[in-house]
């Protein structure tokens, strides 16, 4: 009682405590951001900051089409070889240095060569860059490359002061200074991030808080009853076994957006010693597992129906999916049927590595549970991330239950782990076609006839189902019910142009 | 006096060097590569192979550990792999926190253990002493995430009395500082309160069966004077030294407590280091804990010394 009072006492002090006047606000994420500097970047939670902090040259609609932000235009050459760019005129980086042809030319050009930097890849296709006058930019390619302007419109298309860039090194991250709405104020590990508005912004109309105040809060449950006890006003990836409880409040919305990315069962088809074994020799095994999954169950059953199943490395919901081969139901006889006649009609073992956390471990157990209708008799070795992540790598597995976060443009979901030798291609899968189509996707402009390439790939995928697709996380926000204007984007992203907090 | 603690110092060299090494090697022998957890998503192989030249992982683990060492004893522990903050700086800010937690939580122990420990061992094998020993037992055996949890959703949530997490340094805002840390410190605290006042209790015991207490039970003293003043001082030594361990133990057992209420401490980068395999951190802290620990320990050593005369002359 005596306890009960003095906390009382002294939390009404700090309320008094509390200064007044500037809005800010706070928003809850999943994790802390690693190093704040779009080249050395690597995490989710830090592309939520840069968000806010660092412009880019593209960004892109709720409907994943590209939109005009520091580039106002641009336009390819006939050849595919070349894209010039115009850019937007009166912007400033945080530091006063302006923002012109010229900074873009130092920005790609510090993604490219500065050795820590993590864009190398992303940029690799340009060979040339050319100042046609101080806002109109050429980027020169050796062959076309279709995918650069999604590129630009995440971490490599952010531009930071090359100013602050040339003086800090590799050591920038320590002080990041961009272009965005907000610039940087202070960082306390594993604490918070706090940004400050920038006035000089070029679209600081849009921008309605004075500070912006990014908080790690890892436990979901502890993150939802910050936001209900009203210490913050946003927060991140609420789980879908919190909804309930966030619909159930009045003060608080949630808002969702079906993300990029996928989580399925990546099977080594040819990874390695381990890759020699029926599951990786044989299809119509890979295909069973397929048909006995009821992914619309597992939906319900892990995700209280919050996310969306799916079959193909994009969500039925984008316009890159092919709705020729919708979500297939369950069929445990067809997959029976299937076994048999692969030779195992009295079923087959198959061992799943899953990370050992608690979201896959139960995905994978209602997959046990299915498979094991069919015949399929699933062992589930449960890893901590990073071992998982090695031993797939080095071709240490059966069957593996992975993800990935998803890109803007299609070829970030498939190139690179269905082409041969592809760098995160852990099936070592391989398929003369696959990757001559997949290529051909890559170099035209044209989004009818990349399309078409991504559907003949997906017509021999969907049949040699090198990775069983399973479902499509959703991003879920909850906010509190006073904030206005925001937008769910399917990056999962937050932008703040035109949000408001009214209290 | 003081040749008792340079001896002590000196016993203690050989352990922190067998602890460096064992840390080092117990880390090389965690499977899971760093430099993948490092590279991200995708894994790039030029970015893959750039790292390990970087952290230098393709030199022999005896060099390794050499650099490592030769560095830590000039005071550079190296850098986070992660955030690409040096280590010193990071486990000095963090530091404070954690300690801070942990005072707060030892005093909610002192505070509930050892008075409740008394009042068991005196009222031995009445209700009181039934009552104290089942809350004893319901403190260790509630997980510290579950009580953490439901603290928040009745403080916090509800009553909305008490900031649901997070950290404010005492010298932006000491109040503030304080309320933020009330309830992991009581979470934290329960389970050691429980311990203290199991170990009070016994110690008293003990002591309140041995002949000078009755000596003094005889001369006519009051009760209280015989239990606060000769008893309990003697049933002291043992409670000290479980004190000073359990607060070296606080140091680096804080880890469930601060990931709940999201306070960046010692425990919460740990955690954060492993999962990242972030080398440098990881060692860092367990050098500067063992340290740390040695250190507790000789603290209580030296209050031994000072409560029990006897052991002057040794």
């Amino acid at each position: 009682m005596k306890l009960a009072k003095i906390s009382l006492l002294c939390a009404l002090m700090g309320a008094i405590a509390l200064p007044a006047g500037a809005q800010d606000l706070r928003i809850a994420l999943q994790s802390d951001a690693d190093v704040l500097d779009p080249d050395q970047s690597r995490t989710f939670v830090g592309r939520i900051v840069y968000a806010s902090m660092c412009d880019k040259l593209v960004d892109i609609t709720p409907d994943l089409k590209l939109n005009p932000q520091l580039a106002t235009g641009w336009e390819w050459s006939p050849d595919g070889k070349s894209l010039t760019m115009t850019l937007r005129e009166g912007v400033v980086f945080h530091d006063g240095t302006p923002f012109n042809a010229e900074a873009v030319a130092a920005n790609i050009n510090r993604s490219q060569t500065l050795d820590v930097s993590r864009r190398k890849s992303e940029l690799k296709s340009i060979t040339g860059m050319e100042v046609l006058d101080p806002f109109t930019i050429r980027f020169d390619m050796a062959a076309p490359d279709a995918t650069l302007l999604a590129q630009f419109a995440d971490r490599a298309g952010m531009m930071v002061s090359p100013t602050a860039a040339n003086a800090a090194g590799a050591d920038f991250g320590l002080n990041p200074v961009c272009s965005g709405a907000f610039k940087f104020k202070e960082r306390v590990a594993q604490d918070r991030i706090v940004l400050e508005k920038f006035p000089d912004y070029w679209n600081a109309d849009q921008i309605h808080f004075d500070t912006v105040t990014y908080l790690p809060i890892p436990d979901t449950t502890v993150r939802l009853a910050n936001l209900q006890s009203g210490d913050i006003d946003m927060l991140e990836r609420l789980a879908a076994t919190d909804l309930t409880q966030a619909n159930g409040d009045a003060g608080v919305n949630v808002e969702s957006a079906v993300s990029l990315g996928y989580q399925g069962i990546t099977m080594n088809v040819n990874n390695g010693e381990k890759g020699d074994n029926p599951w990786g020799n044989d299809k119509r095994l890979r295909q069973a597992l397929s048909l006995a999954m009821d992914r619309e169950a597992i939906n319900q059953v892990v995700f209280d129906g919050a996310f969306a199943s799916g079959n193909q490395p994009y969500p039925p919901t984008s316009p890159w999916y092919n709705a020729d081969h919708p979500v297939p139901a369950r069929d445990v006889a067809k997959a029976k049927a299937l076994l048999a006649e692969a030779g195992y009609p009295d079923g087959i073992k198959l061992e799943v590595q899953v990370p050992n956390t608690t979201v896959p471990l139960q995905l994978m157990q209602v997959v046990q549970a299915m498979a094991a209708e069919a015949g399929i008799d699933i062992t589930i070795t449960s890893k901590e991330f990073a071992t998982l992540l090695a031993d797939q790598s080095a071709g240490n597995y059966q069957a593996s239950q992975i993800g990935w976060s998803g890109r803007v443009d299609p070829d970030g979901n498939i190139h690179q782990f269905m082409t041969t030798g592809g760098g995160i291609n852990d099936s070592h899968y391989s398929h003369p076609e696959v990757d001559k189509l997949l290529n051909a996707a890559r170099t035209s402009t044209d989004v009818a006839t990349r399309k078409e390439s991504y559907d003949a790939a997906r017509k021999i995928l969907i049949d040699e189902l090198p990775i069983v697709y399973l479902y499509h996380q959703t991003w879920i926000w909850a906010l509190d019910s006073s904030i206005k204007g925001f937008t769910p984007y399917p990056d999962g992203m937050i932008r703040l142009e035109g949000v408001t907090l009214e209290k | 006096m003081l040749s008792f603690i340079l001896r002590r110092l000196l016993i203690a060299i050989p352990t922190i060097i067998l602890i460096s090494v064992f840390v080092f090697a117990l880390q090389k022998l965690l499977p899971g590569d760093p430099v993948l957890a490092m590279a991200g998503e995708e894994r790039d192989p030029d970015v893959l192979e750039f790292l390990r030249e970087k952290y230098r992982l393709n030199d022999p683990v005896p060099v390794q550990y050499f650099t490592w060492i030769g560095n830590a004893l000039r005071g550079d522990l190296g850098i986070s792999l992660r955030t690409n903050q040096p280590v010193t700086e990071l486990i000095a800010s963090k530091l404070p926190v954690t300690i801070q937690l942990a005072t707060m939580a030892i005093i909610f122990a002192l505070v509930i253990g050892i008075p409740v420990g008394i009042i068991s061992s005196v009222k031995k094998g009445t209700v009181t002493d039934y009552v104290a020993n089942t809350v004893a037992l319901s403190g260790l055996s509630i997980p510290n995430f579950w009580l953490g949890i439901m603290l928040i959703l009745l403080f916090s949530v509800r009553w909305k009395l008490l900031p649901a997490s997070g950290y404010v340094p005492l010298s932006e805002d000491p109040v503030k500082s304080i309320t933020t840390m009330l309830m992991p410190a009581f979470v934290l605290g329960t389970a050691l309160a429980a311990t203290l006042m199991r170990h009070t209790r016994s110690a008293m015991l003990g002591v309140l069966k041995s002949d000078y207490v009755r000596t003094a039970r005889a001369k006519g003293l009051r009760e209280r004077s015989v239990v606060l003043k000769h008893a309990f001082r003697n049933a002291l030594t043992p409670i000290v030294t479980l004190t000073a361990l359990l607060f070296g133990e606080l140091i680096a057992g804080a880890v469930l407590t601060e990931q709940i209420f999201t306070i960046p401490g010692f425990g919460k980068l740990v955690v954060d280091a492993v999962f990242n395999r972030d080398y440098a951190v990881v060692q860092g802290i367990v050098l500067v804990t063992a340290v740390g620990f040695i250190f507790m320990n000789l603290i209580a050593d030296v209050l031994y010394v000072l409560l029990n005369p006897r052991l002057r002359g040794q």
